[in-house]
This record gives structure tokens, sequence and C-alpha cells, in this order.
């Protein structure tokens, strides 16, 4: 059986090459720092399985998570900004490959969605061949190593390990906020051991009128819309709501179905990034690499989007989900 | 109530611009004391919590065949297909892009547009290029709204595009999360299929309102005329 740890290991296999690769390179400006934080990374998707699994324990795991964040703050993380292709090169290569070069991409969700179809008669024997309890994660895993051995055949780069190189090249450019949605992910599960959501759930019932569907539906969306616009990010909004209106209230309560409440939940905090400057990589930087003269002008311009869309939002989950 | 000072911590840091790194960390370490963990409580809480969101991360198992494509020109290939939009109007041409953009992005493909990569160099120049077209002047304030409603197209479609792919944060975030807390046992591509109703609603409300943008464009520019002739006139 292909388990998803198997996935976590490919993931931090990936990430200690891309280190190795940083580590070879004479000219990268923080050429031991950032191979540092990237292997201490992969290393940590290792380490993982066992505290997982509960037999190791988990504050060493803390400890180097800490070590990470204080390498990125620190400043010992840079873009080394690996050779690739030149302008004129990729020009070139477009004008031959064309709409090819959308097939490796598309090969990705394709194959995903087929072993997801597919998981509940791929077995040996009786063991199922896919993790049962991890299917997407696994048929992602396998999707994308296909779509890379398709771009392969493809392409037909000079060197095989060309998606490595490249692919080192995209992570360096992303650099830290590519830690950045886990940490958030640790910090939901933190906030909801010590509280807040029933914090928040206290302060929410306050005004919610009791035993209503559709105002327990409304403070939800609207809670993710308000912290999203609040915090800048729906990530750190949704274990806050969640804890607060979206398990207790909607589905041990109301019965809602699980995955259409989260995944609208979610979305109407979409809604909340589309009206806050908190979302500066979003709303702010736009403004000023289009030389607006109104900074806000972009937040300005999604206002009549992000309203109704919240209103519909609400009505879809009201509708769909119980 | 004392742990939402965490919440408060998050507000402000991310407000007053510190490294989000380091504000979500310190929020986490505050609330855990505040939570009334000890020391060890809080270090092993960080790296469970860790370990169990390692799916958040697994976007990377998709960068390498991003990077290779990316190498052979992707980017230059998208900018020609997007390049075919010139001939529409304003509104148009936005419209054409906000369903390329949230189209690549259910797909994986987020890198195929941005504001740097792609609102700055050619969505915007082709959206005003359309206007100059049509009306033979674009005067600064109605730039500055093509400018806003460039920048706004490529949010909204990158937004409620991204969500229907399952490899991405938002939705492993979810899974991770209520995984985690509830024990239950969410499938990320049930999730992604849910957030197709809203995906379709955003592209719905925001393509309306960009064609409604070409008749604001023409009802601006009657009252431009009518004001100032003269420098309209001159202008053409």
């Amino acid at each position: 059986m292909i388990n998803v740890e198997a996935v976590y290991w490919f993931i931090g296999i990936l990430f200690i090459a891309w280190a190795a690769l940083i580590m070879r390179d004479p000219n990268h400006p923080r050429r031991w720092g950032s191979s540092a934080f990237w292997g201490l990374l992969g290393l940590c998707f290792f380490y993982g399985t066992w505290v997982q699994a509960g037999t190791a324990p988990g504050w060493i795991l803390g400890i180097a998570v800490l070590v990470l964040v204080a390498l990125a703050a620190s400043g010992q993380l840079a873009d080394g900004r690996a050779k690739t292709s030149t302008g004129e090169q990729r020009e070139a290569f477009a004008a031959r490959f064309g709409n090819k070069l959308f097939i490796p991409a598309l090969t990705l969700p394709v194959v995903t969605v087929i072993l997801v179809l597919l998981a509940p008669v791929l077995n040996i024997g009786k063991t199922p061949i896919l993790d049962p309890k991890n299917t997407t994660l696994v048929a992602l895993a396998i999707g994308a190593i296909v779509a890379a051995v398709v771009a392969l055949l493809i392409l037909r780069p000079k060197h095989p390990l060309t998606p490595v190189f490249e692919s080192r090249r995209i992570l360096e450019s992303i650099g830290w906020a590519a830690l950045l949605p886990q940490m958030l992910s640790t910090l939901g599960i933190l906030f909801t051991k010590a509280g807040v959501g029933t914090a928040v759930s206290t302060l929410a019932t306050g005004v919610m009128p009791k035993g209503s569907l559709l105002a327990a539906v409304i403070v939800y969306c609207v809670g993710m819309f308000v912290f999203t616009v609040l915090m800048g990010n729906g990530f750190a909004a949704f274990p806050i709501m969640t804890a607060a209106i979206g398990w207790p209230v909607l589905v041990q309560q109301f019965h809602g179905n699980p995955p259409i409440v989260f995944a609208i939940g979610m979305l109407a905090g979409f809604c909340g990034t589309l009206c806050t400057p908190m979302a500066a990589n979003f709303n702010l930087v736009p403004s000023a690499l289009l030389e607006m003269k109104n900074k806000y002008g972009v937040i300005g311009a999604q206002l009549g989007t992000a309203f109704p869309l919240l209103v519909v939002n609400t009505a879809l989950m009201y509708f769909l989900a119980f | 109530m004392l742990v939402l000072i965490g919440v408060l911590l998050v507000i402000v840091g991310f407000a007053i611009r510190l490294n989000p790194l380091v504000v979500v960390t310190v929020a986490g370490i505050v609330t855990a004391l505040l939570g009334g963990l000890n020391p060890v409580q809080i270090l092993d809480a960080f790296g469970s919590g860790f370990a169990s969101s390692r799916s958040v991360t697994i976007f990377v198992a998709v960068l390498p065949v991003v990077g290779i494509i990316e190498f052979f020109g992707l980017q230059e290939q998208a900018k020609t297909l997007i390049g075919k939009l010139a001939k529409l109007t304003a509104g148009r041409v936005l419209l054409g892009y906000l369903a390329v953009r949230q189209i690549t992005a259910a797909v994986g493909l987020n890198s195929v547009g941005g504001h740097a990569q792609t609102v700055r160099p050619l969505v915007f120049p082709m959206a005003e290029g359309a206007a100059l077209r049509r009306y033979g002047h674009v005067p600064e304030h109605i730039k500055e709204r093509i400018k806003a409603h460039s920048a706004g197209a490529d949010n909204v479609g990158v937004f409620f595009g991204e969500d229907v792919f399952v490899a991405v944060g938002s939705i492993l975030l979810i899974t991770t999360f209520v995984d985690t807390t509830y024990h239950l046992h969410l499938e990320p591509l049930q999730l992604a299929l849910w957030a197709i109703p809203t995906a379709l609603a955003a592209f719905l409300i925001h393509g309306f309102r960009l064609l409604r943008l070409d008749k604001s464009l023409d009802k601006e520019y009657r009252k431009l005329e009518a004001t100032e002739p003269a420098v309209a006139g001159e202008a053409k």
C-alpha cells in the first residue's frame, strides 16, 4: 500500500535535493543559511512520521520548527536566482511547443482524479494500493510524478533532472513564505487547544438567536469574512470560526454536511481577502506595481464583487449543506 | 477570554508588517502560555501541529512539473494566448483574462498569471489599448479605474479558481484542521468539488461587472465630451 507518509517522504527528499543544489552553488548570496533552512525542513518531514505515529517526542520537532522560523526571520534565507532559460530561449521554445506545454500541466489533475475514482477497485489481494484514508493526497503525488515524466518525454530537456533544478528556482523565489501555510495551520491547532474558538463561540452565541439555522450560517460566513479582513487571510480565520460556530453549531447541532460547510466557509473568508489592505500582496502591491494614485483603488474595484459573493456563499451553504 | 490576545497579536503583527512567520510563532507561544501550557508542552504542540499539518505543504510536489514547463516557455505561451484578446473592448479583455486566470488556477497553474507576471506587463496595457482604440484618449481617472479592474480580475480569478484544485493550501488546511481536531476524515477532493458553485458565482458576478464597466465607460466619455468638447476633440 502506498501510504500518505510515503508522500511526505517524497516531499522531504525534494527539500533535501533542493538544499543540496543550493549548497553546491558557490554564487548563492546565503548559501549556508538557505541550504540549512530547506535541508532542516526536509528532515522535519521525515521525523514527522514518527511524531504523527506517537513513537517519537514532538518537542524535538517543535525546536526544529522554531529554528526554521529563526533562520527565516534573521535573514539567513535568500533567493539564489538559479540559472534558467533566457527570455529569447523561452520565446523560441514556446513557438516550437505551443499549446503542447499545457499537456503536462493537465496531466496532473487528470491523473489525480482518475486515481481517486479508481481507488476503491485498485487492490492487490485485499490490500488497497492507495492509502484509503488519504486517497487524494497519494493520488496527487503520483499525478505530480507522472506529469513530470510526461513533461520530460514531450519536452526532452538536455538534463533529465531539469524539473528538480527548475523547481528549486521557483521554491527560492517563494522563499520562507512556502512555510507560512503550514505554520498558520499549526497556529490554528494551537489556538483551538488553548480555547480561542470557545471564547469566540461565547461572544458569538451572545448575539445569535438560539435555534435558528439561518442565523448560525450567517454568523459563520460573516465571521469568516470579518476575521479574514482583520487578519489578512482566511487561513488564520478558519480554525477560529470553525471551532466557534462551524463545528459545534453547524455540524454537530444542525447536522450540516461537513465538506460543504467548510469549503464554502473558507470561500466566504476569501471574499474578505478581496476587501482588506492586510492582504498586501493581493491588494496593495498591485496598486504600487501599476503606479496608481489611490493605493486602495484595487480594493475599491473588488468590493462590488466581494459583497454579493458573500451573500451567495451564505445562501449556497444554507441550501446545499442542510 | 484572555486567549483572544493571541488573535489580537496576529492582527497587530500583520498590520505593522512584521515577518509573518514570527508573528504566527509568537502568537502561538503567547496563546499557549495563556492557555496554561508549560514550555515543553508548547514545543510539543508546535511539533505535533507541524507533523499533522504536513499535507498543507504538498504543493511543492507540483513544483517540478511547473518548473520544467516554465523553462520551456509556459508563461510566454500563456501571454500569446492572452494577447489574442487584444481586439476586444476594455471590459471584455478583462473578462477574457478572468476566465483564463480562473481556469488555469483550477488546474493548478497559479503561476501563469499574477500582478507582476501578467497584469502589469500585459493585461493593463491591453485593456488600456482597447479603451484608447474605442474612445481616442484615456484620461488619468479612467486609466486609474482600468488599472484597479485589471488587478481585481487577477485576484478574483485566482482566489475562486485555485480552490477547485486539490493541492492548494486552503483546502488542505481545512482537511488538516478538522481531521486533527474533530477526528473527521475528509477527502480534499470533496472540498474542491464544493468550491465549484462559488467559483461559477464569482465568474458570473465579476464577469457581469466587467461587462458593465464598458457601459459605464461609454457613459463617462459621453459626459466628458459634453463638458469639455474642445479637449476631447483635440485628443482625437
